[in-house]
């Protein structure tokens, strides 16, 4: 089974893209699992046709010490399974300790075992990876191969060095592994070339383009993927290739984060310039 | 009971020779072992006590962070807050937000007494343990509702006059609102309830906590109760814990001397006499580190001048009882406390001979408190002891150098972080006790106000005072000088005793005391022969290790 962790900026479409690949990698027979870390727990929204999920966490508090697998997981289109960690409403609390314990939770469940015969394992983690609990993923070797949702826009590629550094940190000890940068276009000038130079600078390689379309946006209103809702749609067929792209990755390397200096040379030369 | 004898010991052919050991030199070799870097911070920390004008001493550094790797003996801001200054008083339910150990491992440690049946309602919870017992589920969602349905519960239940709310570590961390939750439940139960944000995080030692304690009952407490009561020489006594049953002691002294205790900050102590401690005419303090803020904050507030005093040995005692008489002026108090004073030195002076010879010249090494330390160098003194080492926990650099080096000490970015109150003149209850010129002056009839004159100057020359004494220190100190007795916390209890060394705690007595005022000092002069001139130290070594019976080799050699 792989583990991937799918991390990026906060808005970058990480819960959209994530849900659209894996759709197109159950297209092709790939047994999945998705794991919702978010306490608005809507990174499985468009698999499950609306929020219908319950959290982990709520299921914990209310049942106790007595849940079972089938209790906190629902399966959505193409047989996926859907996980939601769930959390504390925004301002109290403490999210990044209840997706520790949610992880946890899976893991003591047998969520992962062999014999769930899971072909895939995704986390979904909210935002800049703020606290402890929100690289739970890249920690202890729970997610071996991390992808980074980025644009061209600078605070995206700022927070996408950022959680190389993260990687970096936790790479020797876990073993996990950057597998590429999936660029998320906002039609920013050069978009695509400074991506790809972003990336080759980080040790890595932007895996995918995804235009913008807004087919990705109706689908979503449909509480759908594009690959459901719109099959024929030339955006559905960026998904699947970029979830075939995923299935035949082998380049999984530890980043070299830039220096603030070296990222912001980098936009000058591409994105400034006209 | 007569203690057993021991005949000689290792450490009586040693007594004379400790003069020939140069401290410059000890302290160079306890550098030598830290990196550089660490040596730099610790030595300035670690000082050869020294006179170096009219007014000063060497220049200690105190009150900062303690460097990582070194296993001190300090303790955290909570502790300072919830287990020193509130954890004494009876009526008051002291409820602990976070996960069950900070409260339970927090609970009648101190050995603090107290007597309920001093106040009308009888009441007293300092014989249980309240916590919120914080689980993972509320780390993850949020404590607020549980804080709530305790203090609702704890309310219930006992039906207290007082309830004050403790924040630990992970409540700082998930950002529990303490102070919303205990104004709400306030209103709701018209009872005074307020929080502390006391996290342990904050600051460098518990001393952090003891100026978050001060705040919270100035702020909350006291000045609550305007009633006046009866009574010539109207005192508090500030920073007595009633360890062992010291305040009892203390407590019969003034009844006696006819000084009116109004209140005592914290020991033997109720939230009513705090509500109502405004009322008094002088502040009198014991432990400076711990409880200063209260007394200056109450001067600014009320215009009640403060005094240090010091009850701990018998001459402490009569300058004490004689510097409180001297500052009424009253001749008929004067009178009655050297009446007082001559009626309990008989005792002491009998004693003092019995023991005497039997401690005369030995050593003592204290490293306690922030004030413990400084005050205990009498007691010893007075049965021939020398204390040749002293050092606090989480004392301050005027603690250890005298007030007047206050406006000189640097404030840095950990004290900011906690508040200092804006403290004004009350516009009805602010009375000045004395004369505007004997406040400003801080002198009334000779006697010095708000004036504390620190360690360094009871000690002698190339004595060490240590601040924050790291174990390394502490074990090296004790091989090279084999103290005949080490004074410590329980932490350092039984490192020290494993050097064969007896160690007595000045936190909690061990199992000891009262030793305050003259009653107290006879005690601690008959525990000091009974701890030192016992056998047991003898058989630290065991016998194999000091003659081997049986002699042997390998067949290879």
């Amino acid at each position: 089974m792989r583990k991937i962790a799918i991390y990026g900026k906060g808005g970058i479409g990480k819960s959209t893209t994530t849900q659209n690949t894996v759709a197109g990698l159950a297209e092709i027979g790939k047994k999945i699992m998705v794991v919702g870390c978010d306490p608005k727990a809507d990174s499985t929204r468009l698999l499950l046709g609306g929020l219908a999920q319950k959290s982990v966490l709520d299921t914990l508090r209310e049942e106790g010490e007595d849940v079972d697998l089938e209790d906190i997981r629902k399966i959505g289109f193409g047989d996926i399974l859907c996980v939601e960690s769930g959390g504390p409403e925004p301002g109290v609390g403490c999210a990044g300790r209840g997706i520790i314990t949610a992880i946890n939770m899976l893991e003591s469940l047998g969520a992962y075992e062999d014999s769930e015969g899971l072909d895939y394992a995704f986390y979904d983690v909210l935002g800049d990876v703020v606290c402890g609990g929100f690289a739970m993923p890249m920690r202890q070797g729970k997610a071996k191969e991390i992808y980074i949702v980025c644009s061209g826009e600078m605070m995206a590629m700022y927070a996408a060095n950022n959680i190389c550094k993260g990687i970096m940190k936790f790479a020797e000890g876990g073993g996990i592994r950057l597998a590429g940068i999936i660029c998320n276009s906002r039609q920013v000038n050069n978009e695509e070339e400074m991506i790809k130079a972003f990336a080759e600078k980080l040790g890595t390689y932007m895996i995918h383009f995804v235009p913008r379309d807004n087919m990705v946006q109706k689908a979503e209103i449909n509480r759908k993927t594009v690959i459901e809702f719109n099959p024929e749609h030339p955006q559905a067929d960026e998904y699947r290739t970029l979830a075939k792209k995923i299935e035949a990755n082998e380049n999984f390397i530890i980043p070299t984060p830039l220096e603030m200096d070296e990222l912001e040379k980098l936009l000058i030369e591409y994105g400034i310039g006209d | 009971m007569e203690p057993m004898r021991k005949e000689t010991t290792e450490y009586e052919e040693k007594t004379d020779n400790w003069k020939d050991i140069d401290p410059k030199k000890v302290k160079q070799e306890i550098m030598e072992k830290y990196p550089p870097k660490v040596a730099r911070k610790r030595s300035k920390h670690f000082v050869i006590n020294k006179k170096v004008d009219d007014e000063n001493y060497t220049e200690i550094q105190a009150n900062v962070r303690t460097i990582p790797g070194i296993i001190s003996q300090r303790g955290c801001c909570y502790a300072g807050c919830k287990g020193v200054v509130m954890g004494p008083t009876r009526d008051i339910i002291n409820l602990t937000h976070g996960p069950i150990g900070c409260g339970f491992y927090s609970w009648l440690t101190r050995r603090n007494q107290t007597d309920p049946s001093t106040t009308p309602d009888g009441h007293n919870f300092m014989t249980y343990c309240f916590s919120t017992d914080m689980e993972e589920r509320e780390i993850i969602f949020g404590g607020e509702k549980k804080l709530k349905a305790a203090i609702q519960e704890a309310y219930d239940i006992f039906k207290p006059k007082m309830i004050s709310v403790f924040a630990t570590c992970p409540v700082g961390l998930i950002g529990d609102d303490i102070h919303s939750v205990t104004r709400e439940m306030e209103k709701k139960l018209g009872i005074t309830i307020f929080g502390f944000s006391c996290e342990g995080y904050k600051g460098v030692s518990q001393s952090a906590g003891h100026h978050v304690a001060n705040n919270g009952l100035f702020q909350h407490v006291i000045g609550l109760d305007d009633t006046v009561k009866e009574g010539d020489y109207k005192v508090n006594l500030l920073g007595e814990y009633n360890i062992g049953g010291d305040a009892f002691l203390i407590e019969d002294l003034f009844e006696r001397c006819g000084i009116t205790l109004i209140s005592t900050f914290s020991g033997n102590s109720s939230v009513d006499h705090f509500s109502n401690s405004h009322t008094a005419d002088l502040n009198l303090i014991m432990c400076h580190r711990s409880i200063n803020y209260v007394a200056d904050m109450m001067e600014q507030k009320y215009g009640i001048p403060w005094l240090k005093i010091n009850f701990l040995s018998a001459e402490a005692t009569s300058r004490s009882l004689r510097k409180i008489a001297e500052y009424y002026g009253d001749q008929k108090l004067i009178d009655r406390v050297e009446e007082v004073i001559a009626e309990e030195m008989p005792a002491v002076e009998k004693a003092q001979a019995e023991i005497r010879p039997r401690l005369e010249g030995k050593l003592a090494m204290m490293f306690v408190g922030g004030s413990r330390a400084h005050h205990y160098q009498e007691l010893f003194k007075e049965i021939g002891m020398i204390t040749i080492a002293a050092g606090y926990e989480f004392a301050h650099r005027d603690d250890y150098e005298g007030r007047h080096v206050l406006p000189k000490i640097k404030v840095d970015a950990d004290s900011r972080n906690i508040e200092e109150l804006d403290v004004q003149k009350d516009p009805e209850k602010y009375n000045p006790r004395i004369d505007k010129k004997e406040l400003e002056a801080e002198e009334r009839h000779g006697v010095r106000l708000k004036d504390y004159e620190g360690m360094m100057p009871d000690m002698e020359e190339g004595d060490y005072v240590i601040d924050d004494i790291s174990q390394y220190e502490t074990e090296k100190l004790i091989e090279t000088y084999k103290p005949a007795i080490f004074c410590a916390g329980i932490k350092e209890k039984y490192m020290i005793q494993k050097h064969g060394i007896p160690m007595k705690q000045l936190h909690s007595y061990d199992t000891g005391g009262p030793y305050a005022v003259y009653k107290g000092a006879v005690n601690f002069y008959y525990e000091m022969d009974r701890m030192i001139n016992s056998k047991v130290w003898d058989h630290i070594k065991a016998p194999w290790e000091k003659s081997p019976e049986l002699s042997a080799m390998y067949a290879y050699e």
